[in-house]
């Protein structure tokens, strides 16, 4: 029972947050200065979630060409850039980054 | 709710499976996860429903592993509650994020959405959604896409957590497939980067995340994505000749009803 409680109250604070501003923001303008920063949210989400995964695998800073998922994160990126293409970036990633580990 | 489905019935399919599609490749970096939290569920001592519980109604993976740990510990209910609300608040900026795409939609599809928005249903969606002005957000189904790329993940998520919980069965991790999801994140965030603000916001956002990693319950993430949006703004106010509006993603199709495959990333 006590235990329900807890999940039902991690459900309350993980929907209250997620569904806040899709709520809030129907009829109401959102304010100027608010979009102008929203723009940012992607770049800015997004590289924070990439950045540690490739600079710090196993939760170590390693800016080293010896660091396989930087190397292999690096092409998927050349790749996804000249290409524009999620799935090709992925594939190659995965191929460079099993070639590394297997090679190093 | 949803509407009649009538004479636009297929532009909401191609939509909803190209939010799909756009989701399998990331399903390889997740279900590794939702595996090891239902073992790390069972060794807590979490009762099976509870277990399966979390992930079909809390539906949050890294505060999903913190809690397990955290009942294992014995740590008091009030406190787990707190932790969860911390480590979800980057969250809100999603939400922020995606709202006024969503804006014109009936209370109900946006509670549904709201659910259903994870970090990797977002990443997809927003990349979607900023193929085409904000303005053409109404005429478009990118809903459709985005319940597509969520309900994807919250099944398989359900899965590889009774994977984990029932057979106890794992992926082992020198296949590396948890990389999968920092690939698909790598190859989302390139057409993010527009213009110059934007570069330099993820450049900001990504060193600072890498400096602030040791901060618990994620609160490092959420600070890195802040300095980031600062550093574009400020940098954006440094441009006087530039329209703070619009970027090269606003080079939208023809027509937004017909564009299933059209850019997809």
């Amino acid at each position: 029972m006590t235990l329900w409680l807890i999940i039902l109250g991690m459900v309350v604070v993980t929907y209250t947050v997620r569904l806040s501003v899709i709520a809030l923001l129907g009829s109401a303008e959102m304010p100027d200065t608010m979009n102008r920063a929203l723009r940012f949210v992607p770049p800015a989400a997004l590289s924070a979630i990439v950045f540690p995964e490739l600079l710090m695998p196993e939760g170590i800073f390693d800016p080293s060409p010896g660091n396989v998922r930087l190397v292999a994160g690096l092409v998927a990126a050349v790749v996804a850039w000249r290409a524009k293409n999620t799935l090709l970036a992925i594939g190659v990633g995965m191929v460079v980054l099993w070639t590394l580990q297997t090679v190093v | 709710m949803i509407g009649t489905i009538s004479s636009s019935a297929t532009p909401r399919w191609s939509e909803l499976l190209a939010g799909i599609r756009a989701q399998l490749p990331i399903l390889l970096g997740t279900s590794p996860f939702g595996m090891i939290y239902g073992i790390l569920a069972v060794e807590a001592d979490l009762p099976v429903p509870v277990a399966l519980g979390m992930s079909l109604i809390v539906f949050a993976g890294s505060s999903q592993f913190i809690a397990a740990q955290l009942f294992a510990s014995g740590t008091p209910g009030i406190i787990i509650v707190l932790t969860t609300f911390i480590v979800n608040l980057r969250h809100m900026l999603y939400s922020a994020s995606l709202a006024p795409y969503v804006r014109h939609l009936t209370m109900t599809w946006r509670s549904a959405l709201a659910f259903l928005l994870t970090d990797e249903a977002y990443a997809v969606t927003i990349t979607r959604y900023r193929q085409q002005p904000v303005e053409r957000a109404p005429d478009s189904y990118g809903h459709w896409y985005f319940l597509g790329a969520g309900l994807t993940l919250w099944v398989s998520w359900q899965i590889s957590t009774m994977i984990g919980v029932f057979v106890g069965a794992q992926i082992p991790s020198s296949w590396s497939l948890d990389f999968t999801l920092a690939l698909t994140f790598i190859a989302l965030v390139i057409p993010a980067l527009t213009d110059r603000p934007a570069i330099l916001s993820a450049l900001v956002a990504g060193i600072a995340a890498v400096g602030a990693y040791n901060l618990p319950y994620n609160l490092g993430l959420i600070l890195a994505v802040l300095l980031g949006i600062g550093a574009g703004v400020w940098a954006e106010g440094r441009q006087p000749g530039t329209d703070d509006s619009v970027g090269p993603q606003m080079n939208g199709s023809i027509d937004p009803h017909t564009d299933g495959e059209k850019g997809q990333p």
